[in-house]
């Protein structure tokens, strides 16, 4: 009993590595256009498209790297959309990232189909489990760059915020449009920015999916985790660090299922299926109250609550 | 804008208007203030349209070919027709779901969960009543189930917006994804029908069992329900007391506190109308087209009642011309895939395009002097 125990904890803390990684794009990605003052629920369009534009430059070109930055590219395309539509007076952004969900996956879905069948070379990963013998506990340690490369990202993200001239002009814009302009700040340019680079992060977190965990493109790859990720932006508070800190702790409770079916366990594999959607609509309900806006939140975020 | 004037030109040609005490010159002053609703849609349909031909045009594909394979494949014979009037029956009801929590001002996009579940819901209550009691109680109890089934997934996501103020967006989408792994679960276990080893599915309900054609078509009857319902959630949102609080609760949130409606009753009732339609359109899916439950339910209706919600205005009486034009695309897909060598996401790709130009649109409005009330100088 205690070594299957052992096996779930390690396959949860491989998979808590894992799963957590585009979680943890899409969520900074987010977190840095809502920090403006603007929603952008068409990320999970931004991680589909991603997934296949990596994949597809993945294989075309041989290099999975290729694959990365040209799915930030396209991520970026589609949130730079984003961003220009939104500028315009009387548009509402909440709806705009409606269409743009539908969008993004419509046109992966109708590039990718030739991708579904061959094999893209995928990201290779860092063995940091090399120095143990224990099979389970190497594979759950191979961990890739990725990874580090999203946590650098909550890093410099954070520091900014707080510390530099362009993390004020965010923040500011964020948090009050009328005193950003005042200032004579172009808030428009600042959110399209911050929308466009939302984009990119999310457009790489896609990358992630397709060129490392699980690994391939199919229709069904993403669904939903980039809608999960926006929410996991409000539990967050809009932090980067704790952004990280949510998705770790979202990637380690979507690990449960595969890894209790690991050790033999296989009843209620669909509640496990079904269990990070709960789980993301039961931090939301926690997070959020009928009466008061949420801690920390930019000011000028009227409409998620 | 020469769009406003062919619609305004439309719109006056057309008997059926109300010509009431008001003048000629009145009438006229009101049509073109209010053609502004209808040309600037249109105007946006013709943009999206354009940016799609460009798109074929990019990959070698004709969009004339397009249109004409449209044409045939959703409206050219008699038979393409009544497919697309079947498509546009879910169409109608999903759009519904999304027109009546849009008139309180919440986006809830959680039709395409509410018309699985209460499809599957319809179709497991059966189970049980397929051959015990006759077909016509059978599909009473199926279409409540379904019905409240629907009322309840998207009437929770409404309850958690009053009483947690949890973002209703997100949450409904999020209870789709729920829905739809909950249908699997069953599907594929304790009520999986172990005689069809191809499709995960719930017993078939039987040919005696399954709702029947309108007569004369080939239209099943949820199409007629979809446009009563059409109906009437219009009469309820614009001549009862009960819209008219709904209405003042979209437009101003606090005004309606502090007027002491009952706000939380209200989002509760518009957002579980949303779901009984959503939930009848999943009825009509399972008792008469596919006859069972499975993952074929989820074939996206939901979502392209959303477009067409928006596309309409959240305008129920809009919603029904709307639906059918977007059922037609949906039934000219098989054709246009097969003819054209374009993936099925084809569909999707327009449907985005739309979408997002129809948003883009919203910046228009206002702007044209020609829609202007000349009597007060503002739009009116």
């Amino acid at each position: 009993m205690n070594g299957a125990l052992a096996i779930v904890l390690i396959a949860m803390l491989g998979g808590a590595i894992r799963v957590s990684t585009p979680f943890m794009f899409v969520a900074l990605g987010e977190c840095l256009t809502e920090k403006t003052g603007r929603v952008n629920l068409g990320q999970e369009g931004t991680l589909v498209l991603g997934a296949m534009v990596g994949y597809a430059v993945s294989y075309r070109s041989g290099s999975p790297w290729a694959g990365v930055l040209a799915a930030g590219a396209a991520g970026s395309v589609l949130g730079a959309m984003h961003g220009a539509i939104c500028r315009l007076p009387r548009v509402n952004d909440v709806a705009v990232g409606i269409a743009m969900m539908l969008f993004g996956v419509g046109v992966a879905f109708f590039f990718g189909k030739p991708y579904i069948q061959p094999t893209a070379p995928r990201l290779g990963s860092i063995p940091f489990g090399a120095f143990s013998d224990d099979a389970n506990l190497r594979s759950a340690l191979d961990v890739n760059p990725l990874f580090f490369v999203g946590i650098a990202v909550a890093l410099v993200m954070a520091w900014a915020f707080a510390n530099t001239r362009w993390g004020l002009v965010a923040r500011t814009v964020g948090d009050s449009a009328a005193a950003a302009r005042a200032m004579g700040i172009s808030v428009d340019w600042v959110r399209f920015l911050a929308t466009a680079g939302g984009g990119f992060l999310a457009g790489i977190g896609g990358a992630f999916l397709s060129l490392s965990y699980p690994g391939s493109w199919n229709q069904g790859l993403s669904s939903g985790q980039g809608l999960m990720a926006v929410a996991l932006v409000i539990f967050a508070r809009w932090s980067p660090l704790r952004c990280v800190l949510a998705a770790l702790l979202f990637g380690g409770a979507g690990a449960i299922g595969p890894a209790l079916q690991s050790i033999g366990v296989t009843q209620g594999y669909y509640f496990f299926n079904a269990a990070p959607y709960i789980l993301t609509l039961v931090i939301m309900i926690a997070t959020s109250s009928a009466t008061r806006s949420a801690r920390d939140m930019p000011g000028e975020l009227s409409t998620v609550k | 804008m020469s769009e406003g004037a062919t619609a305004t030109d439309a719109i006056a040609a057309s008997p059926s208007l109300p010509a009431g005490e008001t003048t000629m010159g009145e009438l006229a002053r009101r049509l073109r203030t209010n053609s502004e609703y209808f040309a600037i849609p249109l105007f946006a349909l013709f943009v999206a349209a354009a940016l799609f031909s460009l798109f074929l045009l990019t990959l070698g594909r004709s969009p004339v070919d397009f249109v004409s394979y449209v044409w045939r494949g959703g409206f050219g014979t008699a038979f393409s027709l009544q497919n697309t009037l079947q498509r546009s029956a879910p169409l109608i009801l999903t759009a519904l779901a999304v027109a009546i929590p849009a008139r309180i001002g919440l986006i809830m996009i959680g039709g395409e969960g509410a018309l699985v579940l209460g499809g599957f819901a319809a179709a497991a209550v059966a189970t049980p009543l397929v051959g015990v009691l006759p077909p016509l109680p059978t599909l009473a109890v199926m279409f409540v189930v379904g019905t409240s089934v629907g009322a309840a997934w998207v009437g929770l996501a409404g309850y958690l917006r009053y009483a947690r103020g949890v973002n209703e967006t997100i949450a409904s989408l999020l209870l789709t994804y729920v829905g739809v792994a909950i249908m699997n679960f069953f599907v594929e276990g304790a009520l999986r029908d172990i005689s069809n080893p191809n499709k995960p599915s719930t017993k078939p309900l039987g040919e005696a069992y399954m709702v029947g054609k309108i007569p004369g078509t080939e239209v099943h009857w949820g199409f007629a329900v979809g446009i009563a319902l059409a109906i009437l959630l219009h009469l309820l949102m614009t001549r009862t007391t009960f819209g008219f609080a709904a209405r003042i609760t979209g437009g101003n949130f606090r005004a309606a506190l502090a007027q002491g409606l009952p706000v939380g009753k209200i989002i509760l009732a518009c957002t579980m109308i949303a779901g009984a339609c959503a939930g009848i359109a999943g009825f009509y899916e399972v008792a008469a087209i596919q006859g069972r439950a499975n993952a074929s339910l989820a074939a996206g209706y939901g979502f392209t009642g959303i477009l067409v919600s928006f596309l309409a205005r959240h305008n129920p009486l809009a919603i029904v011309p709307v639906a059918i034009l977007f059922g037609g695309l949906v039934a000219s897909g098989g054709l246009i895939q097969r003819r054209m060598e374009l993936p099925d996401a084809t569909v999707l790709v327009l449907q985005g395009l739309i979408f997002i130009v129809l948003l883009t649109s919203e910046t228009l409005y206002g702007r044209f002097a020609f829609f202007r009330d000349d009597k007060s100088g503002r739009r009116q």
